[in-house]
């Protein structure tokens, strides 16, 4: 209980630290965006001047502190300020059709890759001493120092534009109607090349994190009783090596995510994929600020939730945190 | 106990054993050889590499990675360890002889109760169900002094010295002939060891149970051992009977060890009394091992390494200057 | 130390690979003005192929004709829109020819001079980024791990804190912010938030460090804490803030290409990331103009290896189980 405890701490802590952030960061940049901002306002109905006026910290009298206060009681009330770029839509109803994209695409390649990583870790440190095992670490070393944009553009290259077997972008085809079967089919299809992208830039870093997991572990004394035992070494490779070699892996899961997150947001820019990673692209073009903040809000809180089920999976997996250890 | 004391269960013939490297192949086990009897309790001591726990997984032919055996017999009622087929010596492990390991804390696999990792030995060689291996399980566990309650505890649940006895139950679990005890004692204090050594002489009354022992700590052994073997860089020195040796060490390295500890049972009976290193053994000296710490040495023992001989009927020393006592 | 360090790192074949390719990118960086056959912001169109499907409409088209943010945004909604557009509006590509060997961007300008130049912008970011962050997280490492206490319960917290937020749209929010568009604000905001990983690795390490018993020792002596940090701590660390270095430089370089792929960067410096931040913008990848955009991602890749096979042979160096036997 205290495990949870502490971590649920954590956890919040670091949502008022981003939430923090975003409130200091126009107020501390030099140069002048607020100002810039404002003239962009021209005609800007009085009522949704305020709370960008709070957001930004423009023509304010209150003292930090009180705009710091009023801010928070805008997040709580969900208040995220009004699109620029979409004007005069609050941010929150364009973050709102964003959303499931994202969640789905990321949320279901991250999960993938770990799990296909995990895998070929485990293998590739139990055969590590056979040739595929050299090969795939290698290839990965490799496909891993990629920047995740980057192949996607590779594959968009090859897969969509080369040999016209997967769509250039978009999550779903026009033509088709929404709901039902077909509509399915075209979210699968226009899904597959950029969660294809998410997972084989991700697996490398799960490849190796697992794999020198395990070799530890494979020389931990236990695993020397376990043969000696003459177990059976499909029992010994799982149940003796793997599910311990899994609990730091999990812990190094989570504390990438924000990493992989963000590769995922570059995926959906160059995918053209209708999820935050590109209403982000085009807050950064358009200079849409609030846009920009309630994204890096909206990241944040996801990457946290994630951290926190990863939290109860090694309380789930580990006996020693179960009773209050480590 | 001496009647069966008589007939050799397990016999070590010459063994070479060790690690292939780069640099060459480290003999950390150089030409050994022992006889151990039904019921017999070998202790075998020896400052840390000086190959006495490669001699121990030799035994088991237990090798992983670079490690092998490169020539010498081991012979179990007649079977050579040392040349048998994978299969063979798979179903010699644990059944006929197994093993205590050094330190319980890392032997056990922190993420399984204990009680599976008790019945999974006897499941892999018995092809019972699993109530059986359950009962037997808690068999051990009773010997052991282990409350059945624990049946489903976790080793980070359990003491120190708990763990070793579950270790020990373990070994137990398929009754062997021969157990091999690595250090078992080394990571927990005194009373705690005292209590294992104990209880593990206890059992052996009981079970039978012929007892390899090894550790770098050679007061433990004189009260307990009735075979004491001391090595030195992969090298039986000297071998005898316990009280032999002790009373009367031959070699200059066990009177150097005897000399280094304090008391009998003291409790902070140490090595390292003796000034220098062991040599490198890729590529061993020629003459006696011992000889640049060696308080007698003469010339002529750098040359060639002095066999072991027979001092009185069952004591043998690998040295041949004056032997004090 | 040092000299022990560098010994088993140029044994390692990997970290040799690895250093040779770092070495080949920066010598290329270095030379750069002379390797480069051409300026690379300079418009040649008078040498370059016309594609042969195109040749017809001999118009060519200066930087001016595309209106920059309504091609952008045209991109954006709608991927097949553009491709039109983009291939009526583009109607010259260098392709790959002997003047050219990576052919030209849609305004003439020599890809494989860019490439070079490039290299040395990528690289000095990287390098310098990598520095910064690397010194930046030491310092805090050090004084958590040495001085312990409430300092480094602080410090560890916000560490851990900064651990989990996402840092990359932080960096895009903070460069979006930032009014000032060039290489300088680029490392600033790489490095500030990139320091919390390599400083939560570090500090474990001071801390196990500052519990040795030689590092306690000349503390009880009375040593003054800098020569214990300095002296005592830090040399033993060189292998890990060498491996922080590498993973930083490394992320620095992928964090640059992003960010100015974005077009947060400067866009009219030649670099890897602002080659593909044009050959995005002007749909290089649906002319299929594969030279334009495949070039800067495999030398980001190759350096990013680099780095990654010389911290794979420091892992190895230092924990010696993950070595191949």
């Amino acid at each position: 209980m205290k495990y949870f405890l502490r971590k649920i701490g954590l956890l919040l802590f670091a949502l008022l630290v981003a939430i923090t952030l975003n409130f200091f960061i126009p107020r501390l940049m030099p140069g002048d965006p607020a100002r810039e901002l404002i003239d962009r306002m021209q005609g800007i109905p009085p009522e949704s001047m305020e709370s960008i006026r709070i957001a930004f910290g423009l023509d304010t009298k209150d003292a930090l502190i009180v705009q710091y206060g009023k801010y928070l009681l805008n997040l709580l009330k969900g208040d995220l300020g009004i699109s620029l770029s979409r004007f005069p839509t609050p941010v929150k109803d364009v973050l709102k059709i964003a959303i499931p994209w994202t969640l789905g695409l990321m949320g279901l390649a991250t999960i993938l890759s770990f799990f296909i990583g995990t895998i070929l870790g485990i293998g590739a440190a139990w055969s590590r001493n056979k040739r595929w095992a050299t090969l795939t670490v290698g290839t990965f070393i490799f496909i891993r120092s990629f920047p995740y944009f980057w192949l996607g553009l590779l594959f968009i290259y090859f897969f969509a534009f080369r040999m016209q077997v997967f769509p250039i972008g978009n999550a779903y085809s026009i033509y088709v109607q929404r709901g039902g079967w077909d509509f399915i089919l075209s979210v699968l299809y226009h899904g597959f090349l950029p969660a294809a992208t998410i997972t084989v830039s991700s697996l490398g870093g799960w490849i190796l994190t697992m794999r020198n997991n395990m070799i530890n572990v494979l020389a931990e004394d236990y695993i020397t009783v376990a043969l000696a035992k003459g177990l059976p070494l499909r029992r010994i490779k799982n149940l003796y090596a793997a599910k311990n070699a899994i609990l730091p892996s999990i812990t190094s899961f989570a504390m990438s995510l924000g990493f992989v997150v963000g590769g995922g947001l570059l995926t959906e820019m160059v995918f053209a994929y209708p999820g935050v990673g590109l209403m982000l692209w085009q807050a950064v073009q358009a200079k849409d600020y609030a846009m920009m903040q309630a994204i890096f809000l909206f990241i944040s809180i996801a990457v946290l939730i994630a951290n926190f089920i990863a939290d109860i999976a090694i309380l789930l997996l580990d006996p020693r945190v179960r009773d209050g250890g480590r | 106990m001496q009647e069966f004391l008589s007939e050799n269960i397990l016999e070590c013939q010459e063994l070479v054993a060790g690690y292939e490297l780069k640099a060459g192949f480290v003999r950390a086990v150089d030409g050994v050889s022992f006889s151990l009897r039904r019921g017999e309790f070998l202790g075998i001591a020896g400052e840390s590499g000086c190959g006495k726990t490669t001699l121990a997984y030799a035994v088991m032919r237990l090798f992983r990675d670079n490690a092998k055996i490169r020539s010498g017999k081991i012979l179990y009622s007649g079977k050579d360890i040392a040349n048998a087929s994978e299969e063979e010596v798979k179903n010699l492990r644990w059944e006929h002889i197994s093993m205590v390991f050094q330190s319980a804390m890392n032997a056990l696999n922190p993420v399984l109760p204990i009680g599976e990792q008790l019945t999974d030995a006897w499941l892999a060689h018995k092809h019972g169900d699993l109530r059986e291996a359950k009962t037997r399980a808690l068999e051990v566990l009773k010997l052991v002094d282990i409350p059945e309650d624990r049946y489903n505890a976790y080793p980070h649940q359990l003491s120190g010295g708990m763990k070793q006895r579950v270790m020990i139950a373990m070994a137990l679990m398929l009754q062997p002939e021969i157990v091999i005890m690595d250090e078992p004692t080394t990571a927990l204090d005194v009373v705690v060891q005292r209590t294992i050594i104990e209880k593990i002489q206890e059992l052996r009354k009981e079970l039978q149970f012929s007892v390899i022992f090894i550790t770098h700590d050679l007061s433990l052994l004189v009260e307990i051992s009735d075979q004491l073997a001391i090595m030195y860089a992969g090298k039986i020195v000297e071998y005898g009977p316990a009280s032999e040796v002790f009373l009367s060490p031959c070699h200059p390295y066990t009177q150097g060890l005897m000399a280094s500890f304090p008391t009998l049972s003291g409790p902070i009976a140490r090595m390292g009394g003796i000034e220098g290193k062991p040599p490198d053994l890729i590529d061993p000296p020629p003459g006696c091992r011992f000889y640049p710490r060696c308080r007698n040495r003469h010339s002529g023992c750098d040359l060639s390494a002095p066999p072991l001989r027979q001092v009185k009927p069952g004591h043998y020393a690998a040295c041949d200057g004056e032997y004090h006592g | 130390m040092f000299k022990d360090i560098g010994k088993l790192f140029l044994g390692n074949k990997k970290a040799l690979f690895g250093l040779l390719l770092l070495t080949f990118f920066a010598l290329v960086g270095i030379f750069a003005p002379f390797l480069a056959p051409y300026d690379p912001k300079n418009n040649r169109v008078e040498t370059v192929t016309v594609l042969s499907e195109e040749r017809d409409r001999s118009r060519t088209i200066s930087r001016e004709d595309l209106d920059e943010s309504t091609e952008k945004r045209v991109y954006s909604q709608s991927v097949h829109t553009t491709y039109e557009r983009i291939t009526k509006k583009l109607p010259l590509k260098g392709k790959p020819s002997s003047e050219h060997l990576l052919g030209t961007t849609h305004s003439g300008q020599d890809i494989f001079s860019q490439l070079i130049w490039g290299t040395r912008v990528s690289l000095t970011v990287g390098l310098v980024t990598g520095l910064f962050t690397t010194l930046l997280s030491l310092c805090l490492a050090l004084i958590a791990g040495y001085l312990g206490g409430l300092v480094d319960d602080i410090i560890s917290l916000f560490t851990n804190v900064f651990l989990v937020i996402p840092s990359l749209p932080l960096m895009i929010v903070i460069a979006a912010y930032v009014s000032v568009r060039g290489v300088i604000p680029i490392i600033l905001i790489l490095g500030l938030t990139s320091w919390p990983w390599p400083t939560r690795v570090l500090r474990s390490q001071v801390v196990s460090l500052k519990n040795r018993d030689f590092i306690k020792v000349s503390k009880s002596l009375g040593e003054k804490p800098a020569y214990v940090v300095f002296r005592e701590i830090l040399p033993n660390m060189i292998s890990l803030v060498m491996a922080s270095f590498f993973s930083s430089t490394m992320a620095a370089i992928i964090g640059e290409a992003t960010l100015e792929f974005i077009g947060l960067g400067n866009v009219s410096v030649v670099s890897w990331g602002t080659m593909l931040y044009w050959a995005q913008a002007n749909g290089a990848l649906l002319a299929g103009a594969w030279w334009w955009f495949l070039p800067p991602g495999i030398c980001i890749a190759l350096i990013g290896t680099s780095f990654a096979l010389m911290n794979f042979a420091i892992d190895e160096i230092s924990n010696p189980k993950l070595r191949k036997r």
